[in-house]
């Protein structure tokens, strides 16, 4: 996943006002703070009536489209149950999903915070360090809304980092 | 805002950056996806930045500020420009003094649009220069570029972008140094500048000549990239396509055309002859296909079936692959729908219950058209409620045309409801008519932006405002009903029934803030109230913005 020419795909999903194009807004800014290229693409044109919602982030040493290719995710991060399904088609065989009953186990403090939870699990798969995180995090969210954010984030990348060393030792 | 070389921008970001940058004058537009955030970017990093009631009046008031040698971008999505092609195919003609660039912001795959028309055929119908980025770097450098040659020939250049483009967020360095502002100027030059055909005859040939000149300039300008591969395939191609056939096609020879009128012929013929195999590739219309081949250029285009939609990357392997199979459609998801607490909602119960049959627009209301509603009988482009209401009247049987209601959104009616509601007062029909005028106080679709009908500026701002019942009223309609129709549901409809039982002309305006917008809108009317109640001169710093009430999630 991390060698020099790859590209890592992510597509993350769900419905107007969940806060879907937050959260790419997110992962991109950590890429972007790592110094990687990367590109960010959704059609936003609904988003906040509802409807399906879903958003690509791209990173590498060179990104050209713009675009997650159909069935070339290696991570989907889906912010609403019933959105699982739908949206399953966009990974590669062996990519990771990542949905909302992964966090069953923890109490967020606004169901509103699935969002930036979802992309700490998701962190604990991806090369980048605290501080990148913390430049996202502070790139991204307004500082009122920081605090249960920040706590919805470090939920998620506990529960991310035991999924990927139950995944390793599956895969090893 | 501090601006930090290297950003992380949509295109439509980029654009607001290069106008910054290049000192535009000023920036118009009426919003429409995906073009909307190009103008409100412009404004939040402090450049001039204004809606017009509609595409028209945007770019007129743009020539203005080209004719006085300003630098003017006007901005609007596709169908947009539909309604300002009257003003584009004459200022061709006459030209201008300054810049005048007008972003196109198309839709291919409709992802937010009614049609998805191909802008391109504007540039060649109009006779005027056009550009296309592939991303935000490009956008940001085609900018300038559109400008530049704009002031040089001293003609319109519009900046065609797509939703992809305007919407994916790419890595920018600005790296352009600043201009300075334009000096703005009246010089009269009633020959180029009045359009009687004693002007216009001489006037069509100049621009001609300066597109002549500019298809000269094209061949080597810095507008185009060509990489070469292992000389079996070439592609050309232009915009977001150009991405997905280098992923697609590592080993192809590509021709990326960011200048797509006039076209570089020369160039393009030099790079078909050092392939073996050339296709242009291209969403939407094959517009490249057709000039390539009626210039003689041994190019083949992609299978028709490419024409719909948006392009991607595993399109772009199928096209190559010569796959006319037909694509799986992705899982359906779910589609959008009118907010919970929606004031609409309790208008299309009301409609429905009477079963009205509904003439209507462009906006969030279209969504009466869906389950669970199903209360809205047309939708063609902005404004057609009126007409296409009238219409029904005249022609449908009396009983029928009797439930006939005109449904239309308070920007729309600013933006193109006027002059229909002219020919309501000026033709009414032998039963009267009714039109509901549903007033949100926001241009919600697009995202809660302002309208003359709101009396606040493009930065919610207090301005002048235009009260659409004393309109209705001042143009001749006799019954003019405001109503909030969620807290008085039963007086709506006792109205509504009451008013399509008459053979009268009445226009109800259903008055409830949009409830997305509704807590923004009382932050703007208490930030307005508080600077006049506190303020008696305008040095004290108390007339400033309210801060950002929208928080975007």
């Amino acid at each position: 996943m991390t060698t020099p020419d790859t590209v890592t795909n992510i597509v993350v999903a769900g419905l107007g006002g969940q806060g879907v194009i937050k959260a790419s807004d997110l992962i991109a800014a950590a890429a972007f703070a790592a110094g990687l290229d990367v590109k960010k693409s959704e059609i936003h044109g609904m988003s906040q009536r509802g409807g399906s919602v879903a958003s690509d982030v791209r990173f590498g040493r060179r990104v050209l489209s713009p675009m997650v290719p159909v069935g070339e995710a290696d991570f989907l991060l889906v912010v609403a149950p019933d959105q699982v399904d739908n949206n399953r088609y966009v990974l590669r065989p062996g990519g990771v999903l990542l949905e909302p009953s992964l966090l069953d186990a923890v109490k967020l403090a606004s169901p509103r915070t699935l969002n930036v939870a979802l992309v700490g699990a998701l962190s604990a798969f991806l090369p980048f360090d605290a501080a990148v995180w913390r430049a996202a995090l502070d790139a991204t969210l307004a500082s009122k809304i920081r605090a249960i954010n920040d706590a919805a984030f470090a939920a998620g990348r506990t529960l991310g980092e035991q999924l990927a060393a139950t995944r390793s030792a599956a895969a090893g | 805002m501090t601006l930090p070389q290297r950003q992380l921008l949509s295109g439509d970001e980029a654009i607001a950056l290069a106008a910054l940058r290049a000192g535009v004058t000023l920036g118009t537009g009426y919003p429409g996806t995906p073009s909307t955030e190009i103008l409100e970017t412009f404004q939040k990093l402090g450049g001039p930045a204004q809606w017009a009631p509609n595409e028209k009046v945007a770019l007129e008031v743009g020539v203005g500020v080209a004719f006085a040698r300003g630098r003017a971008l006007v901005t609007m999505k596709h169908v947009g420009l539909n309604v300002a092609a009257d003003v584009l195919f004459t200022v061709a003609y006459s030209g201008v003094s300054g810049a005048l660039v007008i972003v196109s912001a198309d839709d291919p795959g409709m992802s937010s649009s009614q049609n998805e028309q191909d802008n391109r055929r504007y540039a060649v119908a109009a006779g005027v220069p056009m550009l296309e980025p592939a991303d935000s770097q490009e956008a940001y450098e085609q900018t300038f570029a559109a400008l530049e040659i704009s002031q040089r020939w001293g003609i319109p250049v519009i900046l065609r972008l797509t939703t992809r483009v305007c919407h994916s967020k790419t890595i920018v360095v600005d790296n352009h140094a600043p201009w300075s502002p334009a000096a703005t100027a009246f010089e009269p030059n009633i020959r180029e500048r009045v359009m009687i055909p004693a002007h216009a005859r001489p006037a069509h040939r100049r621009l001609r000549e300066k597109l002549a000149q500019i298809e000269q300039w094209a061949e080597t300008a810095p507008l185009h990239n060509r990489a070469d591969g292992d000389g079996r395939l070439g592609i050309i191609t232009s915009g977001i396509v150009a991405h997905h056939a280098r992923e697609a096609a590592p080993h192809a020879s590509i021709l990326q055309l960011g200048l797509t009128y006039p076209l570089p012929l020369n160039l393009i013929r030099d790079f078909v002859a050092s392939v073996q195999d050339c296709i242009v590739l291209e969403e939407g219309d094959p517009y490249l296909e057709d000039a390539l081949r009626a210039a003689g250029l041994k190019v083949r285009g992609r299978p028709a079936m490419y024409r719909f939609g948006e392009f991607s990357v595993p399109r772009v392997r199928r096209i190559l692959a010569g796959d006319v199979t037909p694509e799986t459609a992705p899982p359906r998801g779910k589609p959008p729908q009118l907010c919970p607490g929606c004031p609409y909602r309790t208008v299309f119960d009301v409609l429905r219950k009477l079963d009205c049959i509904v003439a209507g627009d462009i906006g969030c209301y279209t969504l009466g058209a869906l389950p669970p509603f199903e209360a809205m009988h047309t939708q063609i482009c902005m404004g057609a409620s009126l007409g296409v209401g009238l219409g029904l009247r005249h022609a449908l049987p009396a009983d029928q045309a009797r439930r006939v209601v005109s449904l239309i959104g308070d920007s729309t009616f600013m933006h193109s409801g006027l002059t229909g509601l002219a020919e309501m007062v000026y033709n009414p029909p032998a039963t009267g008519h009714v039109l509901l005028i549903l007033d949100n106080g926001t241009t919600a679709m697009t995202g809660q932006q302002e309208h003359p009908g709101t009396g606040r500026t493009l930065n919610h701002e207090p301005t002048g405002r235009v009260s659409i019942e004393a309109v209705a009223r001042a143009m001749g309609v006799n019954h003019v009903d405001v109503i909030d129709q969620v807290a008085s549901t039963e007086e709506f409809e006792t109205l509504l029934r009451a008013r399509l039982a008459e053979p009268v002309l009445s226009v109800i305006i259903a008055r409830r803030n949009c409830i997305l917008a509704a807590a923004a809108i009382r932050g703007y009317e208490n930030a307005a109230k508080a600077a006049t109640a506190s303020c008696c001169s305008g040095d004290c710093g108390c007339n400033s913005a309210p801060a950002d009430a929208a928080s975007d999630s």
